[in-house]
């Protein structure tokens, strides 16, 4: 899929590899041990979705990171950063509103969510994390059938290993 | 600061809440495309539901506004259009929809003689509207000044300015060119380093009160020509300036301010799930270096953002407020405490 265009702007882009299941340990299945949202949790919520430009999941062209991630419990607040791979992607727009919705619909209400582009890796940044941390222009934006229709297909595209 | 009233019945956020002119009534709408009104009950003081206006808009509505005769409400939409709801058949119905904007239409608000009607939206124009007889509402201009989405238009309490909020950072103050039929824009009022998502004025109309997603209030002070503090007023219009500025308050964007009329009291509605409540210190003395004092936070006044604060227009004290939690919330604050 590629609703860019014709031409891919990142012809080809460098691919990392998925990192490991998260192991579960007896703890995890403990219902009497109270399970705080971390980091990795987060991440796992958002290393599958796929790429607008490239049949890959943004864990593997590396926009998003376990370490550009944090949570806080006690304040409600996610920070995820994400990295495009190429500093004038024009899908970076597209791809933090599919981190948004994921999050927004995978957490509990109470969570302020913030997603923005890691400092320094876009050249339209600052007008990019404006757009994303404004919630009446996302609201507008997911009430668009075919751009909701796209981010959908990012998000819960099956893998193609699966 | 008393929680009076929950009032539940909407599907998803509530983006605003609007007075009817007499104290009696509030509007509330949001992202189920339905308006809800709710009314006091003739004994006590409860407010239960009376109505829903539903089939006016096919997308989120974002703003309602009532006419200051209190027989009409307009409703601006997310679907481009603003529609407006009249009571001549005994319940409101909607009798005229306004088309013209290119997307989004974000704020609608009525003159104080009720001749004009003003809206804007992310194409960002302002569009001013001559309501005249039988449902006809005339464009009677469209002011591209903003370069951004503009958030929000308010009427001067008495005279026909009027004030718009831009994600552009900027508030802009227009008035009527008699002569060249046009709204001109005779301020810029810049200081904000974000979105300025709302603004108020105060009773007389002679300042104004912005919030924004730089969690900052600001409060502004119009200098007429020939003023005594010696400010200086090109082309014979007011000049405004910030005479104060709220920081270290909110913790997230500001959504929505509200001057109240009858106590001069600012409430605010923030991303912090908080309602703030300021009060201007008087001890201040001189006019030109006011300060206000933050005399009261409702923490968790809602359990997620608070989108729109607005005080009674009739009974002192009383507020109301929504958000995205889907819940709209009724307040008394005790004015004595204060």
């Amino acid at each position: 899929m590629n609703p860019g265009g014709d031409v891919l702007e990142n012809i080809n882009p460098t691919l990392y590899s998925k990192c490991e299941d998260r192991p579960v340990t007896a703890e995890d299945q403990n219902d009497y041990i109270t399970d705080e949202f971390d980091s990795r949790e987060i991440f796992d919520l958002i290393r599958n979705i796929y790429d607008p430009e490239h049949p890959l999941t943004l864990e593997e062209l590396h926009v998003v990171d376990l370490s550009l991630i944090q949570v806080n419990n006690e304040t409600n607040q996610i920070k995820v950063n994400f990295t495009p791979t190429i500093p004038h992607c024009s899908m970076a727009t597209l791809i933090g509103l599919s981190i948004r919705v994921r999050l927004i619909r995978a957490l509990p209400a109470r969570f302020k969510v913030v997603v923005e582009i890691t400092p320094g890796s876009h050249s339209t940044e600052f007008a990019i994390n404006k757009q994303l941390a404004d919630k009446e222009r996302v609201a507008a934006a997911l009430e668009n059938s075919t751009l909701i229709g796209v981010i959908n297909q990012c998000i819960s595209r099956p893998s193609p290993a699966a | 600061m008393i929680n009076s009233q929950t009032l539940k019945g909407h599907q998803g956020r509530v983006w605003n809440v609007s007075w009817n002119p007499q104290g009696t009534m509030i509007s509330s709408c949001g992202e189920d495309k339905n308006i809800r009104l709710w009314g006091k009950e003739s004994f006590g003081n409860k407010f239960t539901a009376k109505a829903i206006l539903s089939d006016g808009h096919q997308r989120t509505i974002r703003e309602t506004a009532w006419s200051p005769c209190g027989n009409f409400i307009a409703s601006a939409s997310f679907d481009a259009t603003t529609a407006v709801w009249d009571k001549r058949s005994g319940q409101f119905e909607c009798n005229a929809t306004l088309e013209g904007h290119e997307n989004e239409v974000k704020s609608v608000t009525w003159s104080k003689n009720g001749q004009f009607l003003a809206t804007c939206s992310r194409d960002k124009s302002v569009w001013v509207w001559e309501v005249g007889e039988e449902d006809e509402y005339e464009c009677a201009a469209v002011i591209n000044a903003h370069i951004q989405d503009v958030k929000k238009v308010r009427f001067h309490p008495f005279d026909n300015i009027l004030a718009s909020a831009s994600y552009d950072d900027t508030v802009k103050l227009f008035k009527e060119d008699k002569a060249e039929a046009d709204w001109i824009n005779f301020a810029t009022l810049k200081s904000h380093t974000s979105t300025v998502w709302s603004l108020a004025f105060d009773r007389i109309g002679s300042r104004l009160a912005t919030c924004s997603d730089d969690a900052t209030v600001k409060i502004w002070k119009e200098y007429k020509p020939g003023n005594s503090a010696g400010i200086p007023t090109p082309d014979n219009d007011s000049v405004w300036k910030c005479v104060c500025t709220l920081s270290g308050h909110h913790g997230r964007t500001i959504y929505d301010i509200s001057w109240c009329h009858l106590t001069d009291l600012i409430a605010t509605a923030c991303g912090d799930d908080a309602i703030r409540i300021f009060k201007e210190n008087p001890e201040a003395g001189d006019s030109d270096m006011v300060s206000f004092d933050l005399v009261h936070t409702e923490h968790r006044a809602h359990n997620q953002d608070v989108n729109c604060v607005a005080w009674n227009p009739v009974v002192p004290g009383m507020l109301a407020s929504c958000s995205d939690d889907g819940d709209v919330k009724l307040w008394q604050i005790k004015l004595e405490n204060l």
